[in-house]
Order: structure tokens, then sequence, then C-alpha cells
């Protein structure tokens, strides 16, 4: 069991923080301590890659750097941060997102309006183009019964800090995408928040490809009842990627559902990820039911993955609970059997890495997000043989 | 006309107390059309024969060749031997998670061949192959040996064998694990492969069982990493007969 935010500053006398729920929540850079490997939070992330993020002062993402592409019926405008409902999913947990927060002027507000059931997906494309560090704040609000797919797509260079609001009406149903297909000499942290209504259902997929650090964090609130949550991740790191990835699932109201799965393949010394998931059970959370997994395939030697799941439960009145954490290597013997049938290394290896992700890719269920994936994979893997 | 041949075959295996020799000079010559049975007691270095041919990395060849129509197969990689015509039936083929049979399959025919099969033409060779395997069409949807029975997996690497047709299979102990319906459709397909494409097979066993369902021509008694005694069919039914004690304490 980890322990959180060792030696956070609101805890002064050095306590470590025994319970996920007894972190700070602020929207104000200054109550937070500096960035500090020595801080649970920050511990796995290579510090010197987080370039200007973790400066007080950063500039803004321009509106021209982001393209947006909506479905009929839904919405986008920049809203100043003052005035749009910021805040409705969430407040940062950390000096980062705070200073992201603080940064951002405008907000770029998403609006599905109520009962609106659109099957497109509408997507929201960044590109800074720029490695100067700017700050980012998203809202999507999903009325009442709505339905509908959302993509957030991050591509290009960039440095960006970025925080991610959805709020999901009652009895609403949102397919909500996040990829960070970054080039290099990019840093993105972005932390996103999740409030779910009533009986509403949230798939929260990551999809993390490439970027030479990129940290999400993305946390979920069940405070209505019969609400359900889907978070899936996938990720393919090599030699120049650091990725971490933070769910954390807070179960408040009566008969939620929660289900985390995330599945990454690592290559190439220096190849990098951390997943850490924690899942919190309120005494409130009776009838509860929720599980959290993270696999990793290890394609070479020198590659690294943490893998840490957090489960704290304070009610014993729930349907299920559990999580299970595995890394491994290429199997020896699948190479065998699979280069016996005449496939080389290289195809071999593609095909076993498409089969470990694909219980993952198949859920995303948008056909040209999962052709793309299945693409990185080949290109990523047609490096191997080098 | 294919002809693999095996000579003066020694192979070592690598364990925690050092190098162990396992085959001490194996001299066999399998050509098209001709089966032969390997046979002879656990550890007497029979499989370790299969997976050296396929060239399996744990064994580590000291001393001898092997030639496929004059090529040198332990210059090759595992998957240029599958193409250059070798097929190895596993014993114990493993699991690949989230990978489909049908996925497996077609992959597998488009390195062996080097071009994707002409898709009309695969899917009417892969449905008459089932069939004649007695396997449901939706066996396809599964993923690779998950969740397979011993028998499930034992028709699929004959499944293989019928549609990459290579020129040399060794069957590992195909017959282990089956019960006898299984070892019949499982020897009908050997048997049509053999008919069809003139497969030189060999076929290692521990029990003469299988021999009742694919004939052999030539019978090899294995014995401590070497072969202890040849001959014909008649060479089996002694050994069905006798048991292999006659052998061991020989060696002994």
């Amino acid at each position: 069991m980890a322990q959180h935010g060792i030696k956070e500053h609101s805890h002064g006398a050095g306590v470590p923080i025994q319970t996920r729920n007894e972190r700070p929540r602020s929207t104000s850079i200054e109550d937070f301590a500096e960035v500090s490997k020595l801080q649970e939070i920050w511990r796995y992330l290579p510090i010197d890659k987080l370039k200007g993020l973790t400066q007080s002062v950063i500039g803004e993402l321009t509106e021209d750097s982001v393209e947006i592409k909506l479905a009929e019926g839904v919405t986008a405008n920049w809203v100043e941060t003052t005035k749009a409902k910021v805040g409705s999913a969430g407040l940062p947990e950390d000096r980062i997102a705070a200073i992201a927060w603080t940064n951002a002027s405008k907000t770029l507000v998403i609006d599905v309006p109520k009962e609106l059931e659109q099957s497109q997906p509408s997507f929201v494309v960044i590109k800074p183009n720029s490695d100067a560090a700017t700050a980012a704040h998203i809202l999507i609000n999903v009325g009442t019964h709505a339905k509908t797919t959302i993509v957030l797509d991050h591509t290009g260079l960039g440095v960006l800090g970025e925080n991610v609001e959805i709020v999901l009406g009652d009895e609403s149903t949102l397919n909500f995408v996040t990829i960070q297909d970054w080039d290099k000499g990019s840093t993105h942290v972005s932390t996103q928040f999740a409030k779910l209504g009533r009986n509403s259902n949230l798939r929260h997929t990551v999809v993390s490809l490439g970027g030479d650090l990129v940290r999400v964090t993305p946390a979920v609130e069940l405070s209505s009842p019969g609400a359900e949550i889907n978070m899936y991740g996938v990720y393919l790191a090599d030699s120049s990627n650091y990725f971490e990835h933070r769910p954390y699932v807070d179960h408040i109201a009566e008969n939620c559902k929660s289900n985390v799965a995330y599945k990454g393949a690592l290559q190439g010394v220096g190849a990098h990820t951390v997943w850490v998931g924690d899942v919190l059970i309120r005494e409130t959370a009776v009838g509860t039911d929720s599980y959290e997994l993270n696999r990793n395939l290890l394609l070479t030697a020198g590659a690294r993955a943490d893998s840490v799941p957090n489960l704290e439960i304070e009610t014993g009145k729930i349907e299920g609970a559990g999580h299970a954490s595995a890394s491994g290597r290429f199997d020896d013997e699948q190479l065998f059997y699979l280069q016996a049938r005449g496939l080389n290394e290289t195809e071999a290896k593609k095909l076993v890495v498409r089969g470990f992700l694909s219980e993952i890719i198949q859920k995303i269920e948008i056909d040209e997000i999962e052709q793309r994936l299945i693409g990185a994979i080949e290109l990523e893997l047609e490096k191997v043989g080098v | 006309m294919s002809k693999l041949e095996i000579k003066n075959l020694h192979v070592s295996v690598n364990t925690d107390q050092g190098p162990k020799q396992i085959l001490r000079g194996v001299d066999l010559t399998i050509s098209s059309g001709e089966t032969h049975a390997v046979m002879g007691p656990n550890g007497s270095g029979k499989s370790t024969l299969a997976y050296s041919v396929a060239g399996h990395p744990k064994y580590e060849i000291t001393d001898g060749e092997i030639l496929l129509d004059g090529a040198n197969v332990l210059e090759m990689s595992v998957d240029e031997r599958a193409r250059a015509g070798l097929f190895l039936a596993m014993q114990y083929p493993v699991e690949v998670p989230g990978v489909s049979v049908s996925n497996f399959l077609r992959t597998a025919k488009t390195a062996i061949s080097g071009e994707a099969p002409a898709l009309r033409e695969w899917v009417g060779d892969l449905k008459t192959a089932m069939k004649n395997l007695r396997m449901d069409s939706d066996f396809t949807e599964r993923n690779v040996n998950e969740g397979f029975s011993g028998g499930e997996k034992k028709r699929h690497e004959i499944l293989q064998l019928e549609l990459l047709k290579p020129r040399i299979a060794i069957l590992d102990e195909t017959d282990s694990g089956l019960d006898v319906d299984a070892l019949k459709i499982v020897s009908e397909g050997v048997n049509r492969a053999k008919a069809n494409t003139d497969l030189g097979v060999l076929l290692i066993t521990h029990y003469t069982r299988i021999l009742r369902y694919i004939q052999p021509d030539f019978v090899h008694v294995f014995v401590a990493g070497k072969v202890a005694e040849q001959g014909g069919p008649e060479l089996a039914e002694r050994l069905e007969a006798e048991g292999y004690d006659r052998y061991l304490k020989a060696s002994a």
C-alpha cells in the first residue's frame, strides 16, 4: 500500500495523508508546495521534463491552436473563466493543476444539450505548435438524458498544463476519449475531473502514444446514485516516452459501478510508464461494485513499468471491490510458437501486442481512432527490429 | 520431392547444473511421402529432436547437421525454417491472448506463402479443413489456444498442418491427451495431408496406439539420446507387446 502525499504542506507536521480523501483541494497556487519528488504524487516524475509548467505564470492556449469539429447540436464557446461554471466537476489537488487553472483566463465550454442523442463523435484537436508553457481549461457539460461521443486529441509540439472538467447530467451517457499523441519535445500534464449525475454513464478512455512526459490524472466523483464509470487506458511507450496515468474513482453515493482497466506495451531502454489507480469507497457508498486492473507488456529489456493499485474501503456493504496488476515480459514461448508458423520476430510482436491491447482498443468504438491506434502499433513495432 | 537429413546430431540443453547432453548422435532421413515413427521412453530425447529441428533457442546443437534438400537448416532462424517447409505440431501449444484463430491462421498463411491468400479461396479452404476436423465454425473467433481443451489444441495444430501445407512435418506427441475419437479425427487429418501434399512425417510418440491410424513406413526406437533400433511397422508391434524394458536394461 503506497502512502499518499507524504510531507504535503497542509499537514505541516509531516503527517502522511492516510486516505485519498484528505488531499487538499484548491485553485490557488500558494496552497500547494513546490513540485518535489518527496511528494508521493510526483515521486516517479522526471521533474526536469516538466519544462515551464511549474512556473506560476505561464501563457495560455490560443483559440487558433484548437480545431473544433462538432456533431450537430453540440456547441463550443470560449468563455471567460470567471464567468464559466468552472469547478463544477472538481478542484485541483496539486500545484501544476492549480497553475494551469489560474493561468487559463478563458475556458472552452462544450455543451451537449439535454436529450440530444448524437452518435457522430465531436472532435477537439489541440495543436499548440510551440514549446512555450501554456494553460488550457475545458469544460464539458452533458445535459440530462443526452448521449454522445467526444474526442479530445492532442498532437504536434506542445507544453501544456490542462484542466478538463466533465459534468454529466442525470441519465446521460458520454463516450469520452483523450488522446496524447505528441511530437518529441512535448510535455503534457492533464488533470481531468468528472462528476456523474444520477444513473449517468461515462466511458473515459485515455490513449497515450507520444510525448516526452505525459501525465493524465482523471478523477471521477460518483456522488449521485446509480452512476457508472468505465475508465480505460491504452498506451504504447518507447525510449523517448514517460507516461503517467493516475485514475481515481471516488465512490460516495449508493449503487454506483466503476471499472478501471489500463493496458500498456513498452519497449526500449528508458521507456517508463507509471500507473497508480486509486479507488475510494466511502461509508455512504453502499452497494458499490468496483474493479481496477492494470497490465503491462514489456517487449524489451531496459523498459520499466510501475503499477500501483490502491483500494480503500470504508464500508462492508458492497457488491464487490477488486484489483489486479501485472507486468510481464514478452513470452519467449509465444515468440517461438509464432515464428514456427513463419512469422518473423517483428510480425510476431505486432500480433502479440495487438492481441494484448485489443481488449481495450475494442472498447473505444470509434472506428477511425481504433484504426489510428492499430497503425501506431504497427509503426512502433517496426522500430523493434532495429 | 523433399528430403530432411539429420546427421550425427548432438544437442545439449542448459540447466541450473550446467549444460546437459540430451542427443548423442542421431541419424535420420525423412523423404516426402514417408512416415517415420520415433518411439521411446520418457527422457530419451524425442521432444528435444523435434524442438532442435524447429530451432527452439533453448537447445544448443553441439555437433552434427540438419539439411533440408541440401540447405543448412541450422543456419536458419525459426521462421526461416517454417518458410522453408518445416512444421512442428507442438505438444503444448501456447496461448496468444486477444488474437483470434482466424487472424492467426491468415497471418501464418501469409507469412509462409509470402503473400496474402485470395480471400474467397482461403475462406473455402478454412471451412473445409475445419469441417473435416469436426470443428465448429465459431472456433475461428476464439483466441488462439485460450481455454482450448487438450483435444481442441491438437486439432488446431493439425488444422494448421493442413492449411500451411509444409513439406516435412514433425508431430510431437500429438496423440497425448486424446481420447480415441479425437485421435481418429486427428489421424485422419494427418493422412489427408499426406495424401494431398505428399507430406513427409516424423511422428513422435510414446505409445503405439496412434500407429493403428497413421501407418508408419519406418520405426525408430530412441533410447538415451540415440536410435537404439530401427525397422518397419513390425517393430512397433513388438514394442506394443514387450515395452521399452529390453532397451532400458541394455543401456543401463
